[in-house]
Parts: C-alpha cells; structure tokens; sequence
C-alpha cells in the first residue's frame, strides 16, 4: 500500500501490461488490429471504459452487496459500452463500422472486469482512476504496436488519416493482415516481452 | 443464405476462434488436454445454441418492435448471464453426473467472449429465428473443432524442446496462426 500514486499508473503499461503479462484481453486484440488506426481506436474505447466503470464502481464500493457484485459490475461497464458504441457510431462512423461487433464485446473484455474486480472495488476512487488510465494506455499502446506491424508487414506502410506515416521497400503479406498473422505477430511479441523481461532482471 | 450454407460456414469458413479471433481465452486456457477441451467444447455448443435462441426471440418480439436495438448489448448479456446460471442450477438438479461433467466450465462461459459474439452477429445479420438457432450451433461446434485440434497439437507441444523464449504461450500463438492459415484452405467452399 506503501506504493507511490505514480506507480498505480506507470504499473500498467509495462510492468504488469495486459497483454504481454497477465494475457488478458486477447479477443479484441487479435481481432481488430489490422491496421494502426483501428488498434488505436480499439484502445481508446477500451480506455473509456476502463476509466469510467472504475471511477464508478470505486465511488459505490462500499454499497455495491458482495454476493451481486459481479452482475452490478457488468451492467456498469454495458452501460458505458453502450454509450461508447453510439458515440462511436455519432462522430466516427467509419471506425465504428470497421470495429464492428467488437465495440459491444468490450462488456466481456477480462481487462476491465478484471480490474474493476481486483483493484477498483477495493481501493480508494484516486488510486483506481489511475490503474485503471495505466491499464488502458497500457492496452492501447500495445494495439498500436501490434497493428502497427502488422499494418506494414501485410500492406508495405501505415496510413493514418489518408497521410502515409511509414512505408517499407516490400510487397505486403496479405496473410498478416487475416487472423493467422494476427495469431503468429502477438505469439512472435510474446516472446520478445518474455526475453526482454528476463535481460532486464 | 441457406440453413446448411450457415451452418458450414460457421463451422469451418468463418470457424469463431481460427478466423475470427473470438474466445481466444478459454481456447489458450483449457486447451491442454483432450478430455477439457471436449468438456468445454460440449458446454460451449450447448450455452451457444440456447443463448442464440433466446436472444432471437427477444429481438424479433421484444427490441426490434419497440425501437429498443441500442439496448442489446446489455439486454443480451444478461440474458447470456441468466441463462448460464440457469442451465448451471438444472443441471445440478437433474443429472450429478453432467454437471460433474460440465459444471466447472460453464461459470466461465458467461464472460467467454464468443457467446456474446455470435449473439451480436445474429443480431446485425437479422438472422430469423432458425437461421440464428444453426448458426449458433454451428459457432459452437466450430469452437470445439479449434479446441480439440489445439488439445491434441499441445499435448504433443508438451514433449517438444522448444526455445525458451518462446515455451508456453507464445508457441501456443504461434501454433494457433498455423492452424488459422490451414482454415483458410475451406475458404473457397462457400460464398458468403
């Protein structure tokens, strides 16, 4: 408990990041970053999410009846994935389309009931916002990094908004772009994480 | 789309977990063994085609007619969440021995992302109510299929030498791809 503020935030997004530690949240990833936008804006909504359901199932910790808590916590994070989806829909409707039925799967998303379980129904409203921001910049800097590669091993560049941001002298592999390079990039990071951890120890 | 076109196509063309990158956790999770693969499997397949009738029902009857379709990811998951509980408590009751079977599986579908995905393509496809009932079916037993085919590959992954790094998960990973990629072989089977 004696952990800096800092640290509740910091922790997320390589100490004890999502994917790459506790392999939470693997659906959406897989699935979605097939370019780096779309990874981008996958992590965006799971961070509002994150934040939002936190910051309120932190405030009403303490009324929330043990024995229920889990279908009350669900009906929070629907109700805010809800809210993401038409919002989504509103402003940017090209990215809702591409996201498709996984903007909705947010509700069954490990990552958010799983820290709203472990930390937010625990802890005071502050520390939560924070693991929960840390968990969430965690998760979306690792979709754009995994959508990012695969953007430009499958397509030769990445493009954000019709503007090319980096562009390599190779014809695209369409296959990783699909699932399988989806499955085989996340497996080839998984390892590099794991190897990387253990030459910092 | 005819009703067998659905019902191949979820099974191997659009298969949940290879093509479509849903349920990835209890396919890592309890793809060690054989024997909890199939266990798994049977309870997904059973949860899948009873939320998938439920859910069909309540949208032709209940959301569409009323204009309420912005509430179905909250309404689908709790019928999901009921409904598991459900089926959990008659199984208890009425035979010991599939629920000593099933029973451990079945708290974790509730959050198994792939029921409340084939619930929300139902959904957006507006599949009627048979349509949605095989193609439920047909989701489940396309996760079973990934799921044991993954059980029996690690079973033998369990002997191999594999390089540090990559022991356990990323492995699994990158298995996984290579199965994905020989999926996309019944790609051209059907036009969808």
């Amino acid at each position: 408990m004696a952990k800096s503020a800092f640290y509740e935030f910091y922790k997320g997004i390589f100490e004890q990041n999502p994917v790459f530690t506790l392999v939470l949240g693997l659906c959406p990833t897989l699935a979605v970053t097939t370019s780096l936008v779309n990874g981008f804006g996958m992590g965006v909504a799971t961070l509002f999410v994150l934040v939002s359901s936190s910051l309120i199932v932190s405030v009403f910790r303490k009324r929330i009846p043990n024995e229920i808590r889990i279908p009350v916590f669900i009906l929070i994070i629907a109700t805010f994935v809800t809210s993401t989806d038409l919002i989504m829909a509103a402003y940017s409707p090209a990215l809702s389309k591409s996201l498709g039925i996984f903007i909705p799967l947010i509700v069954v998303n490990c990552i958010v009931l799983g820290r709203v379980e472990a930390f937010s129904a625990k802890k005071n409203v502050f520390r939560s916002i924070l693991d929960a921001a840390g968990m969430g910049v965690g998760f979306t800097l690792t979709l754009i990094l995994l959508g990012g590669l695969r953007e430009v091993l499958g397509t030769g560049s990445i493009i954000a908004s019709g503007r090319v941001l980096a562009s390599l002298p190779i014809t695209g592999a369409s296959a990783m772009i699909i699932t399988p390079g989806a499955f085989m990039t996340l497996g080839l990071l998984l390892a590099t994480s794991k190897r990387l951890r253990r030459m910092l120890k | 789309m005819s009703i067998l076109a659905i019902l191949v196509s979820a099974i191997f063309v659009n298969n949940f977990v290879l093509q479509k990158a849903l349920g990835i956790c209890p396919f890592l999770g309890v793809s060690r063994k054989t024997s909890t693969a199939l266990g798994m499997g049977v309870a997904v397949i059973f949860v899948m085609t009873m939320a998938s009738t439920a859910s069909s029902l309540l949208s032709i009857y209940f959301l569409r007619p009323l204009g309420l379709e912005y509430l179905k990811t909250i309404v689908f998951i709790l019928v999901i969440a009921s409904l598991v509980q459900f089926v959990e408590t008659i199984i208890l009751k009425k035979s010991r021995a599939l629920y000593n079977a099933l029973g451990i599986y079945l708290p974790l579908i509730t959050t198994n992302c792939a029921i409340l995905g084939v619930v929300l393509i139902n959904f957006s496809k507006t599949y009627g109510f048979i349509e949605s009932v095989v193609h439920g079916f047909g989701a489940g037993v396309g996760f079973t299929l990934a799921l044991l085919l993954m059980s029996g590959i690690r079973e033998r992954l369990e002997l191999a030498d594999v390089p540090e790094s990559l022991e356990g998960l990323p492995v699994a990973f990158i298995t996984a791809g290579i199965l994905a990629l020989s999926f996309l072989g019944f790609s051209g089977m059907i036009k969808v």
